[in-house]
């Protein structure tokens, strides 16, 4: 058996976000939550809907490789069918985040004052409208101080601080779910909504993520549990879905 | 019925100085860059930009044409970041007014619609509020009665404003010359809008045929575009290069790419402007041509 890597466990942290959320569609951003979404339809959540990453909906569980043209299509969903799905709330998003803090807010525009950047990123996107409409998590690849942060620059993704001060219209169907990073599992069962560790990877330490978190995050129990490996058929799963390791590439070692 | 055909020039020089000008498709996907080409070698400057962002938006805004973007992101969609638009926004150089993905299209079809604003829960607790100070959020007047939920009960949503456009310009496959138009590409986006919330609403397209004969040209399903949106036609053949534009043509990667690094330094994308943005449209498609045969 090929060793564990870091890339396999965070697949399938991704993975397990999507469990029992029936027929909703998996919106994964980056090759990992990509890879994890397939996995999650390929074994325990066979009701997920993916998209072909253009305007249909991609049927069955394509292989990363897989080239758009040679995927099948289940039904035509155009941007404007895609909102209705957003505004309906059956889609579960797993969004990258350039910063989050505490609460879940999260930051893909930029860094530095709004009117000069220090570094302008994509921008809000639809951030804003995902995280108040429907399920919504966050993917990082890359744990530090800078992108797990006190405070973010630009509120995209709304935290649970800010649609609590903005009301049942922004609560009503709010519902931050977890952040995978490349050392662990995080939901906000803190208090107040706040981040707290779910799990750790193995080999992780607590120190080793505490160090790079910039705010304090809550530790419910003594011992914190260790974020679950593949199982054999998923390791198979893993090699089919994503035979050139792009996995690895994203999240090395 | 009228002959809306146009020439490039023609249709360009309906866009003047201090217009909001919308531009149609998403990211590097079926963007009206002939148009936007056109712009480039024109006198015109203060626009406001009202676009799902692509290259168009780097391309205006290091020409010095825009003082105002309004978009939820600028993106080459294969390539993350569009180093013209980080280059400028870093340098403080153009305001740019963020607003959600959602809250966009919400905007278009209410300018489309012609009423003043529709509601939404996007952009509740988010910067787009910080960011436009303008937008503001009204209370549910639905607090009690036979359509009343209860759950929304002394909700606030935001109230988007219609996003009106002086003019709107967007890239098709095929046109007809009354100025009906296919779209064949997999996703119509929001174009169909940008030409409802604008006053001069404007088509360019791979070719400009008879009209009446469009039905011939595909599924007519696909012929959302209709003459009750549009004012001026015009044949720009590879018109949305290096954008993608199917089934005409897939994004040109290789010359995207050629932009992108070329755009990261100032002396070499002022080479680049020489070699395919000095002349014409049919210079620029020519030095495209002369640049793929050498690659």
């Amino acid at each position: 058996m090929s060793s564990l890597s870091r890339a396999d466990i965070c697949t399938i942290a991704c993975a397990e976000a999507w469990r029992g959320d029936g027929e909703v569609m998996a919106s994964p951003f980056g090759s990992i939550p990509a890879l994890g979404a397939r996995l999650a339809k390929a074994s325990f959540a066979p009701d997920l809907v993916l998209t072909d990453g253009e305007a249909a909906l991609a049927a069955g569980v394509p292989a990363l490789t897989v080239r758009p043209d040679d995927l099948v299509r289940e039904a035509y969903v155009p941007y404007k069918a895609i909102f209705a799905v957003v505004w309906s709330g059956r889609r579960h998003i797993m969004m990258m985040a350039s910063q989050v803090d505490r609460f879940g807010n999260q930051n893909i525009s930029a860094v530095g004052p709004v009117d000069r950047p220090t570094a302008q990123l994509v921008g809000v996107r639809g951030a804003p409208g995902n995280s108040l409409n429907h399920p919504t998590s966050y993917w990082v690849p890359d744990h530090s101080t800078r992108s797990f942060v006190a405070s973010v620059d630009v509120v995209c993704g709304v935290g649970n601080d800010r649609a609590r001060a903005a009301g049942v219209g922004a609560t009503r169907f709010h519902d931050l779910r977890q952040v995978v990073s490349n050392l662990g599992v995080f939901d906000f069962s803190g208090p107040e909504g706040s981040m707290a560790i779910r799990s750790l990877h193995p080999g992780v330490e607590l120190d080793e993520v505490v160090a790079k978190t910039g705010f304090e995050l809550f530790i419910a129990d003594a011992e914190i549990p260790s974020s679950r490996p593949p199982t054999k058929e998923e390791l198979a799963l893993l090699e089919q879905l994503d035979p050139k390791g792009f996995r690895s590439k994203e999240v090395p070692g | 019925m009228a002959n809306k055909q146009r020439n490039l020039d023609e249709l360009a020089a309906e866009i003047e100085t201090g217009m909001t000008l919308g531009i149609g498709g998403w990211g590097s996907r079926r963007k009206p860059m002939a148009l936007v080409r056109a712009l480039l070698r024109s006198d015109v400057r203060d626009l406001t930009i009202v676009s799902y962002g692509g290259p168009d938006v780097g391309l205006l805004v290091e020409a010095g044409k825009v003082c105002r973007v309004i978009t939820p992101f600028v993106t080459l969609d294969s390539i993350a970041l569009d180093p013209l638009w980080r280059a400028a926004r870093q340098a403080g150089e153009v305001e740019l007014r963020e607003i959600d993905e959602g809250l966009f299209y919400l905007g278009l079809q209410a300018a489309a619609w012609r009423v003043p604003f529709l509601p939404a829960r996007g952009g509740l607790g988010s910067a787009v509020l910080d960011a436009n100070p303008e937008i503001v959020t009204i209370e549910n007047p639905y607090d009690a009665g036979p359509y009343a939920d209860p759950a929304d009960a002394g909700a606030r949503l935001v109230a988007m404003p219609a996003l009106r456009l002086d003019v709107a310009c967007i890239h098709v496959n095929v046109a007809d010359r009354a100025g009906n138009a296919m779209i064949l590409a997999p996703d119509p986006f929001f174009d169909d809008l940008f030409l409802g919330a604008a006053r001069r609403r404007l088509v360019t397209a791979e070719r400009v045929i008879e009209a009446g004969t469009l039905s011939e040209q595909g599924p007519i399903e696909r012929a959302t575009i209709h003459r009750l949106l549009t004012d001026v036609v015009a044949e720009t053949p590879g018109g949305a290069h290096f954008t993608a534009n199917q089934p005409d043509y897939p994004r040109d990667e290789a010359f995207q790419r050629s932009y992108v690094t070329a755009a990261k330094d100032p002396e070499a994308f002022s080479a680049f402007k020489d070699r395919f943005l000095s002349g014409d449209e049919g210079d620029y498609q020519r030095a495209v041509d002369e640049w793929r045969a050498e690659a």
